[in-house]
């Protein structure tokens, strides 16, 4: 089936994806707006289907959201629409989308790709059981679902994100046994000049910070949960002091109860639809694989714009500017308006620098560090999917002599399950090159054929792909 | 709260509208609802936004399904997922 023909079809609506809609519309562009989800808000804005109300104490900038809501009103809207591909065609491009089996076709001059990321994981003995979840997926739970994770929950990894996540727990009643963060949070104020500019978002950590203080919630910097113990669930985590390469302090290992555990360790953006229209890559400072985007978030191929996390992990308030950047650009190319450098203003280029020098210094002081490495175990599983184990993958690379992260995956299958290396890559990828003394590529897993399962029947008839 | 309910295997599931099947269950106390292939070990729900396809389970017979992307709906019959389900799904 295929719709009307838009100027602008935006993917993604989130906080990025919302914010270019905006614009787009605002611009007097026919805008279509798609998103898998049943309703828009992307990961930041999650809530459960019609009732933002319901989780409102559980979120920030809800004026901006509504206000984004009514004026993309205007727009058509494409929700419950999972994207597999998109295609290039003589005048412009093709949004393929599948509902209930059934593919839907979405014609468009321009694009606007705001897709976001996922939680960056780390494997650790036992965080295959049942009640350890993505630091993501449990704040998903809650904002979306009004669910907790657990009655008496550990957070743990690296990065500001975790400090939401636990205070929103503690504030639906759940006990948080501990937030258990890897680096020392001391680098923000060796980084205060980069951070400074942007007080808003120091003053929501700090209202985090409070939060966890009144909850009684202990806060613990350079640790980490190193494995995970239960039967069929997790029923306690080991937490130790971290060495400054993240090797475990002899003899600092700790038992914690818990019924629940939300571990991440930063976000891997989904990369799947910009790769699919062919926009060139670059490595990040926190060594993820990003769209590279110019002044007005055009990508390398013509007509395609990306906002949000795909071209850089920064967090809800940068991918709300570079939206509102990319939807008027993408709108001037569609409708034939002069879309010269001088058309994003200058009020969104300053906010765009303020943020992304903040998300510099936030990568910079939240790396993932080697030591993790020594965490696991033989057994312990790199691949959830396909079950590899790190002794598994340790024998493609040292007796196999598999040396780059694609023959280890094609000789040991860990990255070639359901879920196509999303969760293992990045692990898949460092450790590899770390046993074969080549470099690390982070690249490696990011491109997929399809972006979302579909039927086999609808591959078979684009031959092409 | 519960306003409506499902099966999963042979017992009753409350949940809220809006709620995914994966939401309800661990709600519910539940916290896996398939075997993996090889080693036949437990999973759930890991990543809750469709990512990780640890989630799959199977509802009103058909395998392979996200327990945290569904929306629960009244009456389903929801069920454990044991081994490779069926490879319908092209990833
Ligand atoms: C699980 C999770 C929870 C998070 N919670 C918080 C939080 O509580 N607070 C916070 O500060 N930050 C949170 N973050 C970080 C957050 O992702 C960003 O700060 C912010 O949401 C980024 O906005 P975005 O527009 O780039 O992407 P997102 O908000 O991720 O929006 C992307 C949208 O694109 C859609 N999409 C992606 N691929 C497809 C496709 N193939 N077809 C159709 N639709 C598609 C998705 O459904 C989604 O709605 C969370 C991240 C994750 C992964
Ligand atoms: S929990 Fe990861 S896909 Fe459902």
């Amino acid at each position: 089936m295929t719709s009307s023909r838009f100027d602008v079809a935006v993917v993604g609506a989130g906080p990025g994806g919302l914010a270019a809609a905006e614009a787009a519309v605002g611009a007097g562009a026919r805008v279509a707006l798609v998103d898998g989800a049943g309703q828009p808000g992307g990961q930041y804005w999650r809530h459960p289907a019609g009732d933002l109300d319901a989780v409102a104490d559980l979120h920030h900038g809800l004026k901006t959201f509504r206000a984004q809501v009514r004026a993309v009103d205007a727009a058509t809207t494409f929700f419950g629409h999972q994207v597999w591909t998109i295609e290039k065609v003589a005048a412009g491009f093709v949004v393929r989308a599948v509902v209930a089996g059934t593919e839907v076709e979405i014609a468009a001059t321009s694009l606007v790709l705001a897709p976001g990321a996922y939680d960056r994981q780390l494997p650790f003995p036992g965080w295959d059981l049942p009640g350890v979840y993505t630091a993501g997926g449990a704040q998903a739970l809650l904002k979306g679902n009004q669910v907790l994770a657990g009655r008496r929950v550990v957070v743990g990894g690296t990065g500001p994100f975790l400090l939401p996540v636990a205070s929103g727990l503690a504030a639906r009643g759940a006990k948080v046994a501990g937030v258990f963060e890897a680096n020392s949070p001391l680098g923000w104020v060796r980084r205060l000049p980069a951070v400074l500019p942007v007080a808003g978002k120091l003053t929501e950590g700090a209202g985090y910070t409070a939060a966890l203080a009144r909850h009684r919630v202990p806060y613990r910097s350079r640790h980490a949960i190193v494995a995970a113990h239960g039967t069929d669930r997790v029923t306690a985590v080991t937490v130790a002091r971290l060495d400054r390469d993240w090797r475990i302090v002899a003899g600092s290992q700790q038992r914690v109860e818990c019924d629940a555990v939300a571990v991440g360790w930063g976000f891997t953006p989904q990369l799947e639809l910009p790769l699919a229209v062919g926009c060139a890559t670059r490595v990040d400072v926190d060594g993820s694989v990003v769209v590279q985007v110019d002044e007005a978030q055009r990508s390398s191929v013509p007509g395609v714009y990306v906002a949000g996390e795909a071209c850089g992990v920064g967090g809800a308030a940068l991918a709300t500017v570079e939206g509102a950047v990319a939807g008027r650009a993408a709108a001037a190319v569609a409708t034939g308006r002069a879309a010269g450098a001088g058309a994003v203003p200058r009020r969104l280029v300053g906010q765009r620098n303020r943020l992304r020098a903040f998300a510099s210094a936030m990568h910079r002081t939240h790396p993932v560090r080697d030591g993790w490495r020594d965490w696991l175990t033989d057994e312990t599983l790199v691949c959830r999917c396909e079950e590899v184990s790190a002794g598994r993958l340790r024998e493609a690379t040292d007796e196999l002599g598999a040396t780059d992260a694609r023959s280890a995956k094609l000789l040991s299958r860990a990255g070639m399950g359901w879920c196509q290396g999303r969760v293992c890559g990045y692990a898949t990828s460092c450790l590899v090159a770390a046993w074969s003394g080549r470099p690390f590529e982070p690249g490696a897993a990011a491109e997929r054929p399809v972006a979302v399962p579909i039927p086999l029947g609808l591959l078979s008839q684009h031959p092409g792909t | 709260m519960t306003e409506s309910s499902f099966t999963f295997d042979d017992r009753r599931v409350g949940f809220t509208a809006g709620q995914t099947v994966g939401a309800a269950l661990i709600g519910a106390g539940i916290r896996s609802w398939r075997t993996t292939r090889v080693e036949g070990r437990p999973r759930g729900v890991f990543c809750g936004i469709g990512v990780c396809f640890d989630c799959l389970i199977t509802i009103d017979g058909v395998p392979n399904q996200r327990a945290c992307l569904i929306a629960a709906q009244p009456g389903m019959a929801v069920r454990t997922q044991e081994g490779g389900g069926r490879d319908q799904l092209a990833v």
